[in-house]
């Protein structure tokens, strides 16, 4: 028998201003179920949860309303008042008589009627509330944190410094990322290496942290606590447990043509190749598409000259499955590459500039790889058509970015910094040339940023054009940059001989698949999307799976690394208790009532709904029924929307409880 | 014992409209919450209905506030792409698409019946959407021919 108590709260005048509670208490305490009823200025003080809780142990009360604010504001502090006195948590209920009722009706008698309806309806619900508890579920103390850039080295170097282990999965050979071929840094010119390669060393040598490089996340299953992940090893046709990393091998290749990804075709490599000289591991790998081995059987000599007997021809892919409780994505970025054809009809691209057809138009990343000390020309600044060292050098900004009409919309954040670092490390590299930069705004927020931007133009003499080059053409081995200066009001040309084009910052390719694998949710961009821009910033929809660096969105190393540890702490939070405890507001399925349709399964924003079997002792399929996964459901409620026998229910709102309500205001 | 509203008054000089509004906990409703919190009065005919996500809200509970003798009914949930379970919403509005055409041929008053997105920082628009409905309503009257339909189908 229902033995439901009801709590009025005053809110001080809050409530009671317009609201005759003392009336509403005398009408509710006749509603079927309803035991007692009583009123308080200020239910949620410490003396108005005692008065409910003696209460509840007097009337020995197995169900309770509490008509006052908004249940975001105190269900949670009214749970937790009733389960201190051994009444379910999930046997109280609320009724929002302030912020639906008191605060936006004046009149008295209209406000009162409502207050009650609201009560009511919160009475007949609560009648049909079930006594739940907690979800546990255990919990993997690893970690998977995806990309090794210097975002998803931070992350996994946090967490397993915190005594987790952690498994680091790369596609190229060696982790770094975009920040291993950095030049110099802004704000500071720090050398980027210098700072980046023993944290680098620290992950090879961690022995809390598993590496794969030169791999891919195949698969990813299970839930948060109880992930299983497939990993693909890509055939590397080295052995890196033999391997010494001595070198004889892509000294001996002869085949030396293939374009340096690394140097972002600035330079070439062998075909069995290191990335670069301070590679995590520093272990090589074959490039089955340039080896002649590979392709035609003829050659082997690097596994000639192997003292170690590390090459192997036969070398296959390799699935290893990994299990872990949480998952760090760490992607990274590209820049867009505006010269080739565009995958979308909105994206024009930038042909007028002339990138990929015209040598000394290069991106951004490429001009970083010409000026770096360990880049293809040894740090001294050469063109790449003709090794000629450009005395007129180009610098583009917002190629992609902030344009509508054939970009992308957003601002790629980074590109103003990074434009004055360059016209900086160039004026440092070549005392007589000059460079030029064609700018829309110029976006320094930032500690000392403003005084970095300023310092290349006064000190080093940059100048700065604010407006866009509509075109670009090459005349007598001299690119002629047409643009406007909107400040002078007047058209520009400037005979360049390099022009550097600081194109769009887009997620890294694939991201897209990886995060369907992932259940997390992308921008139209393809950027990851945070769990709340502001208050959850490192955290995603899928309950496990955290975000940072340049996959969420545009951002410089300082930020990248604030971001990562940040969600190494998220993982540590998890970390620190024995088992996962989930709400139970959550779906379930009737599994005699299921037509196995699995309208639900599709359904599902969160996969949380499995394709199950029933069979008996003797293995004989009885039938096929949708079966609700409790470490993955939300309890959105949709499965039980679609369903079209009516099985799914979902705790907290079932069924009862909803058409109880609205009967009760019949 | 129950409490009872009165009858709604066909002859609609006292009539109020009797309104229902389903809503989502993670937009809507806390719109509605940001209306009070920001003391923007609003007519005081619209009884909420708490669910998690509009994707929870079965349209036959449409039909079950018209049985119980409202007067019109509002869905109302995160804007597109804002759901807090990422999709909730437009599985909301796919199902709505087909069923609306069933409520239309069974006859039902399609104008008594309202969707809209209210987010969690439109108190104001909550305001005016319940506004807007109240009068709207206030002038069709009450639903009395739902009750022929029930007699006839
Ligand atoms: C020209 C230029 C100059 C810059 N200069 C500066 C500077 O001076 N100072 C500064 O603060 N910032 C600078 N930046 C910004 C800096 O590069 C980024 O902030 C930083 O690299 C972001 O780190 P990340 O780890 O998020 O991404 P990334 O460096 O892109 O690393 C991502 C890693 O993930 C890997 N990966 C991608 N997809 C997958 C997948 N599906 N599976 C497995 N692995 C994957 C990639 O191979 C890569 O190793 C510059 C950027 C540019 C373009
Ligand atoms: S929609 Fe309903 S009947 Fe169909 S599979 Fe899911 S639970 Fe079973
Ligand atoms: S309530 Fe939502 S999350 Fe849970 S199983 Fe149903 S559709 Fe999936
Ligand atoms: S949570 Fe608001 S519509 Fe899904």
């Amino acid at each position: 028998m229902a033995r439901i108590g009801v709590f009025i709260c005053w809110c001080g005048e809050n409530i009671s201003r317009h609201v005759d509670v003392e009336k509403l208490a005398e009408q509710c305490a006749h509603l079927p179920g309803v035991r007692c009823c009583l009123t308080y200025k200020y239910m949620c003080s410490e003396p108005g949860q005692n008065l409910i809780r003696e209460k509840i142990r007097e009337e020995r009360l197995n169900g309770m309303v509490v008509a006052s604010c908004s249940p975001h504001m105190h269900l949670k502090t009214f749970r937790k008042a009733a389960e201190a006195e051994g009444l379910n948590p999930y046997l109280v209920e609320m009724a929002n008589i302030r912020e639906h009722c008191s605060w936006v009706h004046h009149d008295v008698k209209a406000a009162t009627a409502k207050a009650a309806d609201l009560i009511r309806m919160a009475v007949a619900k609560v009648r049909r509330n079930h006594a739940l508890s907690p979800i546990r579920v255990p919990l993997t103390k690893r970690a998977l944190v995806i990309g090794g850039g210097v975002a998803g080295i931070q992350a996994a170097l946090d967490i397993a410094d915190a005594g987790h282990e952690v498994v680091l999965v790369e596609r190229e050979p060696s982790i770094g990322g975009k920040m291993a071929g950095l030049s110099e840094t802004f704000p500071t010119l720090d050398c980027s290496q210098c700072i980046l390669t023993p944290r680098m060393v620290e992950v090879g040598q961690h022995p809390n942290i598993r590496l794969y490089t030169y791999s891919d996340v195949e698969a990813v299953e299970g839930y948060v606590g109880n992930f299983s992940v497939t990993i693909r090893k890509r055939a590397r046709y080295v052995d890196i447990s033999k391997c010494t990393g001595c070198g004889a091998c892509w000294n001996a290749c002869p085949n030396k043509k293939t374009p340096s990804e690394f140097d972002f075709g600035m330079g070439k490599r062998s075909a069995i190749y290191v990335p670069f000289p301070q590679a995590v591991p520093a272990r090589p790998v074959i490039d089955a598409n340039a080896c002649t081995m590979l392709t035609k059987g003829k050659c082997g000599l690097c596994a000639k000259k192997c003292a170690a007997g590390a090459i192997n021809f036969k070398d296959q892919d390799e699935l290893i499955t990994e299990k872990v409780g949480a998952i760090v994505v760490a992607t990274g970025y590209k820049l867009w590459d505006i010269g080739k054809e565009q995958e979308n009809a909105k994206l024009a691209g930038y042909g007028e500039y002339g990138y990929g057809t015209y040598k000394d138009v290069i991106n951004s990343l490429q001009f970083e790889r010409l000026v770096s000390a360990s880049g293809p020309t040894g740090g001294e600044l050469r063109r790449p058509s003709d090794g000629a060292v450009p005395k007129t050098v180009v610098f583009i900004s917002c190629v992609g970015s902030r344009d509508n009409a054939k970009g992308m919309s957003y601002c790629s954040k980074i590109c103003c910094m990074y434009n004055a670092k360059h016209t900086m490390l160039y004026k440092h590299k070549v005392h007589d040339g000059q460079a030029h930069v064609f700018y829309m705004d110029i976006r320094a927020g930032g500690k000392n940023y403003d005084e970095f931007v300023r310092r290349a133009i006064e000190q080093d003499g940059a100048q700065y054009h604010r407006g866009r080059v509509s075109k670009i053409t090459e005349e007598n081995g001299k690119l002629i940059v047409r643009g406007v200066d909107t400040l002078a009001g007047e058209p520009v040309t400037i005979e360049a001989d390099l022009v550097v084009l600081a194109t769009a910052m887009r997620p890294a390719d694939g991201v897209e698949t990886l995060a369907q694998k992932l259940n997390v949710g992308y921008d139209e961009y393809g950027f990851l999307s945070e769990s709340h821009p502001k208050l959850r910033p490192v955290e995603t929809n899928a309950a496990g799976v955290f975000v940072c660096g340049a996959c969420q969105g545009p951002k410089d190393i300082p930020e990248s690394v604030a971001q990562a540890s940040a969600a190494a702490g998220k993982v540590q939070v998890m970390f620190s208790r024995e088992e996962i405890t989930r709400e139970p507001e959550i779906a379930s399925i009737d599994e005699r009532m299921c037509a196995a349709c699995f309208t639900c399964v599709r359904a599902c924003p969160y996969n949380a709904i499995e394709r199950a079997e029933i069979r008996d002792r003797a293995g004989r399929l009885i039938k096929r029924t949708a079966r609700v996964n409790p470490g993955l459901c939300m309890g959105c409620g949709t499965c039980v929307a679609v369903c079209p026998s009516k099985s799914a229910e979902l705790e907290g709102f079932t069924e009862q409880q909803v058409y109880a309500m609205v009967e009760s205001l019949g | 014992m129950t409490h009872k509203q009165p009858h709604p008054d066909p002859d609609m000089t006292t009539f109020e409209p009797k309104i229902v509004a389903y809503v989502c906990n993670w937009c809507t409703y806390l719109g509605a919450d940001l209306a009070g919190t920001n003391r923007l009065e609003y007519p005081p005919n619209v009884r909420i209905i708490r669910l998690p996500c509009t994707g929870r809200i079965d349209f036959n509970l449409i039909v079950k506030a018209f049985e119980t003798g409202a007067d019109a009914v509002l869905v109302s949930g995160c804007h597109p792409g804002d759901c807090h379970y990422t999709s909730g919403n437009y599985h909301a509005r796919r199902r709505w698409t087909l069923f609306r055409e069933l409520l239309d041929t069974l006859g039902i008053e399609m104008d008594r019946i309202h969707f809209t997105w209210i987010s969690a920082a439109e108190g104001r628009k909550w305001q005016q959407v319940i506004t807007e409905i109240t009068e709207k309503t206030r002038q069709m009257g009450p639903y009395l021919a739902y009750k022929r339909i029930c007699r006839v189908s």
